[in-house]
């Protein structure tokens, strides 16, 4: 058993996917050319008034209450005063008293019952970025992205290994793809998360000291440098040395975590409300309007797709992972009977074809219908799960009748004796040495044979067919 | 509370201000009769008072999230003391 257990806390910051930026109308597209994308206001010019974006205060109130937040009644905004050339107004606007939620939780994956608690979702307006010059003393700043809405959102100390946090994070991101409010894109920065990370004697209830983790590009990154502190500081405590409070940088290339050099004090914000914006009151009619509004969760969703249609965890999981297949799932099923035939008809195969093709899940121009519709000539025997896999291919991109499809393109399954038997008669008639080997006992020969038969029919012969009718030629053969 | 000369410094070297001996005695007696008027202000019973965070009687002022045209880059950077292909110039910070 471990000595020490780990305890850990995430603060997540996330884009919110509106048009325009939090407090000004600058948009907020990604991979502008440098300070192309700033006004007065979120240049932090002096005499501006910021004036706070409607969807962005719904977009906040909605990932609060999909988090299980209590929503406060009415927020304001404060002022985090730190200096640094992100930030030209040497403040962030943020909330510090009142946020948006508190006290929320978020069920994740073997903790259904115990899920981690949320202390708070917040607002507030992103900083500029910096890029340093390797070789020399100075740092290029583009301000396009100050200004850009975020949700920061803060979790207990409540998560306990580094799968857990991977857990976390997979969830989170998941519901919150699934309120349509951001899109989470690491690689764009739109999603980016901190860790701290503190260890503890098994048993003990006292937190120990606290380390920050920062530069963290994915989850996987957030996992590998979680898991690389419990080492460094489980052998620091074992040696009886202290742990010091610090900020530390994972290190990608290195697979380890730094010590970022830092004179600024931490934590040394001096908050104060800002008068520039007034307060946001946040009715119950409103709360209860959005509350109605949510979809159903990834969570609930997939509680449901296990009970109702009799799925695996991981089959369910699959499904619910992508909003859009979850909803084409239900949709083919009004068409198709068998839920696990549509679940691995979609997971593995259809995900797969528009991946190769290049086409978005949600670009897909097969309707359910018709996917339906494939599933159900397979059933039917009408065309093999190979021919079934090549229409998906053929129309993902097309609003077309696979059944037509099948009818003009000669694909249907050859499921007639006489028809099969004449072409496993020239099968024959070509291979002679193969039919010589299979009677002289190589039996891979045989599905040489089947093979050389499905060739000659471009895939259409039914394949159980085909095996049982060349077994019984070969076989009678032989024994004449 | 008093303000002493050191928490001037520190409150300075927050905002990036170096701040001469002269300067840090000035701003700490400055500070500190400003805190007596605060001191003053503590007496009055607030209990059941809500804070006052804006004296306009306004709530809810939102804005459509509509995109308007943005400053052009040179615009943008016009009082910059130091910019090069479009970015702002500044001492590298760590
Ligand atoms: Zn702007």
């Amino acid at each position: 058993m471990n000595k020490f257990e780990p305890v850990i806390g995430l603060e997540i910051h996330i884009h919110l996917s509106t048009e325009s930026k939090i407090f000004c109308s600058c948009s907020t597209k990604f991979g502008n050319s440098p300070n192309s994308l700033t006004c007065p206001i979120c240049l932090g010019l002096p005499g501006v008034l910021p004036v706070l974006n409607k969807k962005a205060f719904h977009y906040a109130i909605k990932s609060s209450l999909a988090l299980n937040c209590q929503v406060s009644e009415s927020i304001t905004f404060d002022r985090k005063n730190y200096y640094y050339p992100d930030l030209p107004k040497n403040y962030q606007i943020s909330q510090y008293g009142t946020p948006v939620g508190r006290n929320g939780f978020l069920k994740i994956k073997n903790r259904s019952s115990n899920p981690v608690k949320i202390n708070r979702v917040h607002m507030e307006e992103d900083a500029g970025k910096l890029i340093h010059d390797q070789n020399g003393k100075i740092s290029f700043v583009d301000l396009n992205r100050t200004g850009i809405p975020l949700i920061e959102i803060v979790t207990e100390p409540d998560i306990y290994s580094p799968d857990e946090a991977y857990d976390f994070l997979q969830e989170l991101k998941i519901t919150i793809l699934y309120l349509e409010i951001a899109d989470c894109n690491m690689e764009e920065g739109s999603l980016r998360c901190d860790a701290n990370i503190s260890l503890r004697k098994a048993g003990d209830k006292k937190l120990g000291t606290k380390i920050e983790l920062k530069n963290m590009n994915t989850f996987k990154g957030i996992r590998q440098a979680l898991e690389y502190e419990i080492q460094r500081q489980t052998i620091l405590l074992e040696e009886g040395e202290k742990v010091t409070h610090q900020t530390r940088l994972w290190d990608p290339l290195k697979q380890k975590t730094t010590s970022m050099r830092s004179k600024e004090d931490i934590h040394d914000y001096r908050y104060f409300p800002d008068p520039d914006l007034l307060t946001y009151e946040i009715s119950n009619k409103m709360r209860n309007k959005f509350k109605d509004e949510l979809p159903e969760l990834p969570m609930a969703k997939r509680e449901r797709f296990k009970k109702d249609y009799f799925l695996s965890e991981y089959d369910a999981d699959l499904l619910v992972r992508d909003k859009f297949i979850a909803s084409y799932f239900e949709e083919t099923l009004k068409f198709h009977i068998n839920p696990k035939a549509v679940c691995n008809f979609l997971t593995s195969d259809m995900v797969g074809v528009a991946h190769e093709k290049k086409i978005k899940l949600s670009n897909i121009k097969l309707t359910p219908k018709n996917c339906g519709k494939i599933l159900n000539l397979v059933k039917e025997g009408l065309i093999s799960i190979k021919t079934a896999k090549e229409l998906l291919f053929d129309l993902l991109n097309y609003d077309i009748d696979p059944e037509k499809y099948i009818e003009e393109k000669n694909l249907k399954q050859m499921n007639e004796t006489s028809e099969i038997k004449n072409v496993i008669e020239t099968a024959c008639k070509e291979n002679s040495q193969a039919v010589t080997d299979y009677k002289n006992g190589k039996n891979s020969a045989l599905k040489f044979l089947v093979g050389q038969v499905m060739r000659l029919t471009k895939g259409t012969a039914n394949p159980a067919m085909v095996n049982k009718l060349l077994n019984e030629k070969l076989n009678k053969e032989e024994g004449k | 509370m008093q303000i002493s000369k050191e928490i001037v410094s520190h409150t300075g070297h927050l905002a990036r201000l170096h701040l001469s001996d002269d300067e840090l005695e000035l701003y700490s007696s400055q500070l500190n009769k400003i805190l007596e008027y605060i001191e003053k202000l503590k007496k009055i019973d607030i209990t059941n008072i809500a804070p006052t965070f804006n004296v306009l009687n306004l709530k809810n002022v939102l804005r459509v999230d509509t995109v308007r045209p943005s400053l052009t880059s040179e615009e943008a950077l016009k009082n910059a003391p130091d910019k090069q292909d479009n970015f702002f110039v500044v001492p590298k910070v760590y």
